[in-house]
């Protein structure tokens, strides 16, 4: 798609030529090294040691025992479970809704350039603001949540919304759907904008229903964009405690922690790094790991990119 | 595209995720207007008692303006720099064919994977021994880091479009590389750098943990990190904390409004089109 700059500078000596792409990417090369890269290696090494913030005379190499710590932890199972069901139902909702919004956005009406401004609202504040805001609504006393299904005659008595574990969780997930719509809208979006009109004008002139033109065109058409953005999406939601911060700080009695915002805790209240870590190169490992058999199953073509 | 469902189904799935999308903040601007003691009352339009003693508080009980100016220092000359040195990488990657470019693009690429959240603590112990604990320095750099790898790439995907043809006549008419890119390629790339100065602001101004973990002292903390001091142990001052929302809602619900065009194409180019 992009044409390579055909190198004609005059009075340039042939050696300046190669190197000059690679001065040009230096900078961001320096600093991805310095503020991604390092840290990842930094914090393998941490995993491995008994760092606890307060207790700075106290620094040792031990070995896996953050990770047999992290592993032998009370909440660790449903820490676990958490994260998966937080992943899958946010995913599928945020995905699901995403799509259908981004369909319709692809035609023109009246106000379709204000709606996809309103799209991005979510994505105008902090993630732990929005949790604030979420809890502020949710709140099983004060919460507007409650007001509004009691008036419209879905529930008979307040919901103990972040008060019982179960709803807590049914809570922030609500809110995490809320807030990863944009995303899909937006990447979805963009890719109905790439698919050739003519594609579908002649799939129509062949006497395709929409939805086999949905299916059997667009969809295919766009499918390397999807598998990609589902990719990022799983990695993104579990590295997102921001809302659960906000709203339940993991309680009640640790009951709404997901792998990601456990990590937070350990290194914000806690203090302890080496457990931090340990969690961190967890979180890494699954990630890596799922992310190698997810593009190993969909077999990703070297397609429409 | 989508004849097969009626206009009517169309109309109520926008309204009501259109309701459900703008209700937290319409309920925030309400709880934010309400004189205190209604604070916690389910009134669902403004009241005559509206009052705005809780945006005053903010500038008199607590230091907002030098949160908000922090915030805004921090988030503009960490995006100002990604801009810089992303638009370098992205031109190297867009116009360049050379050896290593697939590794290189792999190093940005790989960047998306990594959870940001492990870098809390290095980073913390690095900044510490460069003695830049509570700097805004030290968040200016840590945020330029982080946004890098996606900025350069979205910067790639604009400058793509950009015929290479405008690049080599600047060259013929004496430019050097450097000052072709900023003085001639900048100009025509203008909607995509805004688009991509504008998701780099905003993720500065909302970043909570970097800047929770790095920051210490009062009078270097930026905004969200301010929000912070309306939980107190039992209770939240939702007033303070409403107001508050709405103040830090506003510089970039103006910058989505005016690109949310470009932010479209540009956020897609940066993440797909690797």
């Amino acid at each position: 798609m992009s044409s390579t700059f055909r190198i004609q500078e005059k009075n340039s000596g042939k050696t300046r030529n190669i190197l000059a792409p690679l001065w040009f990417l230096l900078p961001a090369l320096i600093l991805i090294c310095i503020f991604i890269y390092y840290p990842v290696i930094r914090t393998a090494g941490l995993s491995l040691q008994n760092f606890k913030l307060f207790a700075q005379d106290d620094i040792y190499f031990a070995g896996f025992q953050n990770f047999s710590v992290i592993f032998n932890d009370l909440h660790f199972k449903r820490i676990m479970v958490n994260s998966v069901i937080w992943v899958v139902v946010s995913l599928f909702f945020q995905f699901t809704i995403g799509f259908v919004l981004a369909l319709y956005l692809n035609t023109k009406f009246k106000f379709s350039g204000l709606y996809q401004a309103i799209i991005f609202i979510p994505w105008a504040l902090s993630g732990f603001l929005m949790g604030l805001i979420w809890k502020w609504i949710f709140d099983d006393n004060l919460g507007i949540m409650n007001t509004i299904l009691e008036g419209i005659g879905l529930i008979d008595k307040p919901i103990p919304w972040l008060s019982n574990d179960k709803w807590a969780m049914a809570a922030v997930i609500i809110a995490n759907i809320w807030y990863g719509v944009t995303f899909f809208v937006i990447m979805i979006l963009a890719a109905l904008q790439g698919v050739p009109k003519e594609i579908l004008e002649a799939a129509e002139l062949d006497g395709a229903s929409s939805r086999q033109r949905l299916f059997l065109v667009i969809v295919p058409f766009i499918k390397n964009t999807l598998v990609l953005i589902i990719l990022l999406r799983v990695i993104w939601i579990t590295n997102f405690p921001d809302l659960i911060f906000g709203m339940t700080s993991g309680g009640p009695n640790e009951q709404t922690h997901i792998l990601s915002s456990w990590l937070v805790q350990k290194i914000t209240y806690d203090q302890d790094w080496g457990a931090g870590s340990a969690l961190g190169m967890f979180i890494l490992i699954i990630l890596f790991i799922f992310s190698v058999f997810y593009l190993l199953a969909v077999k990703i073509e070297d397609g429409d990119k | 595209m989508l004849k097969g469902f009626s206009k009517g189904t169309k109309v109520t799935v926008l309204t009501i995720w259109f309701l459900f999308t703008i209700f937290p903040l319409y309920w925030m601007f309400l709880t934010s207007i309400r004189p205190v003691r209604e604070v916690t009352k389910h009134f669902f339009w403004p009241r005559s008692n509206s009052t705005l003693e809780s945006y005053r508080a903010l500038f008199r009980d607590y230091a907002f303006g030098t949160y908000l100016k922090n915030s805004f220092v921090v988030a503009i000359a960490a995006s100002a720099l990604v801009i810089f040195i992303g638009m370098l990488g992205a031109y190297s990657l867009a116009r360049y064919r050379f050896k290593g470019k697939s590794q290189v693009m792999l190093v940005f690429l790989v960047t998306q994977m990594i959870p940001g959240l492990i870098a809390l603590a290095p980073l913390y112990l690095l900044l510490s021994r460069l003695n830049l604990l509570n700097t805004l320095i030290a968040l200016v750099l840590c945020y330029l880091g982080g946004m890098i790898p996606f900025a350069t790439l979205m910067l790639r995907g604009f400058l793509q479009q950009i015929p290479p043809e405008l690049d080599e006549a600047a060259l013929i008419d004496g430019c050097n590389r450097v000052s072709a890119l900023f003085r001639v390629i900048f100009p025509v790339a203008l909607p995509g750098v805004a688009a991509t100065f504008i998701f780099s602001f905003v993720q500065c101004w909302n970043e909570l943990f970097l800047a929770m973990v790095l920051i210490d002292s009062d009078a270097n903390k930026t905004f969200p990190v301010a929000e912070r001091s309306f939980i107190g142990a039992y209770f939240i001052e939702w007033g303070g904390l409403a107001a508050s929302v709405m103040i830090g809602i506003i510089p970039t619900m103006i910058m989505f409004g005016l690109m949310s065009k470009f932010m479209i194409s540009g956020l897609s180019a940066g993440i797909v089109k690797g």
